[in-house]
């Protein structure tokens, strides 16, 4: 079974590191411009938030490539960029719903969370693990998990337990 | 790469901006951040020049290894004469600034002259422009920030700003970052003010190479792992620095209602597991937050629970705002804490100098010094909340005799008061000292009486000196990575070996300084923590600069050296009250009155405090009178300064 980049906002505390480790494990290079993941940030409420590629089953970045130079690889669960296809004429960049297919100014080409060919660089830096990489099957009981736990702490606060 | 970033020179009287690489052999010479900003200090100022005026220049710097992959490279410099003290302004923060400096093309900035109109500076990808800020003059410190990034249309925009408390020219307003990072110390702010310079904003995107990026990321994760694997940093992680304060309270360590106690008593209130709970009850379990690069997250959120102000988002407080709104004005309340931390962060002003200050003017109202008359009738008893809230409005806007005299600092608002105040101002070279209280700890109460700044904990505390380590273990840490065979002592109350550690801290603390790391990721608090050894890897991966662990403290000793050359052309003399390597006379004549059993009755040793004094000079190569001695500055390398070589 294939795993998942798993972000919880509420564990990230906005450092940025997971920008920096990407940036330097894909490229070699330090410039957040370069990374994969982007910390986005509302500092004046003290809100931040982790954004990268979702992986979608329908993927719009795939379905808009007029070259077929995106594809999905089931075996890593993920959508993928053949470099040797791809013209670099952003149409992916344009339809991502979430901002996470990117363009490179210097390289002069897209780039997207590969998810690191299994070994996410984000998550091994990721101390409070705000980012993690599970079994895509988990993702929907830790979110119950805590939701029930919400539930009940509301409960008991409304009852005065 | 790191080392092609460059160094911008801009005068605000003309608009010229003029950029340059910084050659290979200064970077070997003073590598970065705050120790090349020394270098540049002494030769971009002159000899008794006005802090306020245009010729004091003022640095903004990252470290040599700013935004390469190393941990925790957040820390962006700031130097200048400090308005003060008249001598070294210097003052260091975290936050998501440097970063972006490099990432926009620079590491150093050097800003002279005044801007006609208040203005900022707007860097982006190598170019550099001067731009009205006339609508953003007045406003707070995150107002003004993201004004900025209203006005750019640009999100990521990151300033460093002074607030309020600046542009009134308060001596010791703060140079700030996002809501609470603060390069707090020695009125950086103020020379901000002075220039008519509301903010410098910076934005990057420019490719910054690691020499070799895959150990560059191994050796981090190493080296990441060797940080959050100490304890101390995981407690700082889940409690931030109030736990320090917590700590050193319980034994008697927090100067309380001025200097006449030694701990703060009924502060459950503030303790730090309160303050974790009001934390949590306002911004959730997951209320840490980091700066960039960083795995300790020491940063608490927090909204202000009730009173004036209740439901303002604020980040801390810190180990000095619990002393400084808490212990020494004798109000430990967590309400007023967190009010007065988030009043000097959104007037951009420094707390530990602004609680030090009001609680001085307490005592001397207590002892009938000061009276209504100059306190306009505020009420200035210990234990007075809302006098503590008040008086820091009236300094950060100069109301009333006492909010105006208090914003010039201790030493000349000592001067207007006269009748001994001065006597009871707990200062050294005009800067006061921290909440704590070093009565008990002579090698605590060397650091602060010499350190480069003024009164200072940052620059060469031996804090693990309160652990009582093995001989064997202070052998290890302090005998590298220069062997030293003198003497040590585990016991803190002790005189003997303290100058070593003092010395070998000071190099330390410059090091990472340099670098552009946080402290607390070296041997500040935690003992297992990275030092010369781990930054000369660190430094060949990201910059691939080859440096021994010798070579690096080398030159830290050049760049403290440096610091002392301005010191002295500014005025130091070893004995001066007002500018010297000397403490206020109530460390010498005033014993601890509670604490720790070992604790209580202690103070200072004049005597020995003295050979303490002469023993760190010697290892630092200055004579009895604290000046260096010709050979010194030959082996550093700086006996012909000014040498201009940027």
């Amino acid at each position: 079974m294939a795993k998942i980049l798993y972000i919880d906002h509420e564990k990230c505390t906005g450092c940025r590191l997971c920008e920096l480790v990407c940036a330097v494990s894909h490229d070699g290079i330090s410039n957040p411009a370069r990374s994969r993941i982007r910390v986005l940030k509302w500092e004046a409420e003290g809100l931040y938030i982790p954004m990268t590629c979702q992986q979608c089953q329908d993927a719009p970045c795939l379905n808009v490539c007029p070259v077929k130079a995106i594809s999905q690889d089931m075996e890593l669960d993920r959508i993928r960029v053949d470099y040797n296809t791809c013209i670099g004429c952003r149409a992916c960049v344009s339809v991502c719903p979430f901002g996470a297919m990117n363009f490179n100014t210097t390289d002069r080409r897209v780039l997207k969370c590969d998810v690191c060919d299994g070994d996410p660089q984000c998550v091994r830096f990721c101390d409070v693990k705000a980012v993690d990489y599970i079994e895509a099957g988990d993702v929907a009981i830790i979110k119950s998990r805590k939701a029930a736990k919400r539930v009940s702490d509301a409960g008991n606060s409304e009852l005065n337990i | 790469m790191a080392l092609n970033r460059k160094i911008a020179y801009i005068d605000l009287s003309t608009g010229d901006v003029q950029t340059r690489p910084i050659p290979l052999e200064v970077r070997k010479k003073f590598l970065g951040g705050r120790g090349l900003d020394a270098y540049l200090l002494y030769n971009h100022t002159k000899k008794g020049c006005d802090p306020l005026g245009p010729d004091n220049a003022l640095m903004i710097s990252g470290g040599i290894l700013t935004a390469t992959c190393a941990s925790a490279t957040a820390r962006t410099h700031i130097m200048a004469k400090s308005p003060l003290t008249g001598m070294l302004g210097s003052a260091n923060m975290g936050g998501f600034f440097a970063p972006e400096l490099a990432w926009a093309g620079f590491h150093h900035l050097v800003i002279k002259g005044k801007a006609r109109n208040p203005s900022y500076i707007y860097i982006h990808n190598g170019e550099i422009e001067i731009r009205d800020a006339r609508d953003i003059w007045g406003q707070s410190v995150t107002d003004s920030q993201w004004a900025i990034r209203q006005e750019l249309g640009d999100e990521e925009v990151k300033s460093c700003v002074c607030g309020p408390a600046g542009e009134n020219l308060v001596r010791f307003a703060n140079v700030m970052t996002g809501v609470k990072n603060s390069a707090g110390r020695t009125g950086m702010g103020c020379v901000m003010g002075s220039k008519n310079l509301k903010a410098v904003a910076v934005r990057g995107t420019m490719d910054l190479e690691i020499a070799r990026p895959m150990e560059a990321l191994e050796y981090n994760k190493k080296f990441i792992d060797q940080i959050t694997s100490a304890k101390v940093n995981q407690t700082q992680g889940t409690l931030g620095t109030p736990f320090i304060w917590g700590a050193t309270n319980s034994w008697g360590g927090v100067r309380t209602r001025n200097f006449q106690y030694n701990q703060c008593e009924y502060a459950d209130d503030i303790e730090p597991e309160r303050i974790d709970e009001i934390c949590e009850e306002t911004m959730g379990p997951h209320h840490m937050t980091g700066c960039f690069g960083c795995q300790v997250h020491c940063r608490a959120q927090y909204k202000i629970p009730e009173g004036p102000l209740a439901g303002k988002y604020d980040e801390g407080p810190e180990y000095t705002s619990l002393g400084a709104f808490g212990a020494e004005t004798d109000t430990p309340r967590a309400v007023t804490v967190l009010t007065g931390n988030h009043l000097v962060d959104q007037f951009g002003m420094d707390n530990l100098e602004t609680g030090s200050l009001i609680s001085w003017a307490m005592e001397l109202y207590e002892l009938g010094i000061i009276t209504d008359k100059q306190t306009d009738g505020l009420d200035l008893s210990w234990g007075n909340d809302e006098a503590v809230i008040e008086m820091i409005e009236r300094i950060a806007y100069r109301k009333g005799f006492l909010g105006d005299a208090l914003a010039d600092g201790g030493i000349p608002a000592s001067k207007k008061i006269g009748k001994k105040s001065f006597d009871y101002l707990i200062q050294v070279k005009g800067m006061s000292n921290l909440h704590s209280d070093e009565r008990a700890t002579p090698a605590l109460a060397l650091n602060v009486a010499t350190a480069s700044r003024g009164s200072d904990h940052l620059r060469s505390r031996p804090a693990i000196d309160l652990y009582h380590l093995p001989e064997e273990v202070l052998r290890k840490i302090y005998g590298n990575p220069i062997p030293y065979d003198g003497p040590l002592s585990s016991e803190h109350t002790e005189y003997v070996g303290k100058p070593w550690q003092v010395f070998w801290q000071e190099n330390l603390y410059m090091g990472v300084d340099c670098l552009g790391i946080c402290k607390y990721h070296t041997v500040f608090l935690g003992v297992t923590l990275p030092t010369f050894e781990e930054w000369s890897k660190v430094l060949y991966y990201n910059t691939g600069i080859e440096m021994t662990p010798e070579e690096i403290w080398n030159v830290a000793r050049r760049c403290n050296m440096a610091e002392r050359l301005f010191n002295l052309r500014e005025g130091l003399k070893r004995n001066d009250l007002e500018k010297g390597d000397m403490l206020n006379h109530r460390y010498f004549d005033e014993p601890c009155r509670r604490g720790a059993l070992d604790v209580v009755g202690k103070m200072i040793d004049k005597k020995k405090f003295s050979k303490m004094v002469d023993e760190l000079y010697e290892h630092q190569g200055l004579d009895k009178n604290g000046v260096p001695k010709p050979e010194t500055l030959q082996s550093l390398g700086l006996a012909k300064e000014p040498s201009h070589l940027l």
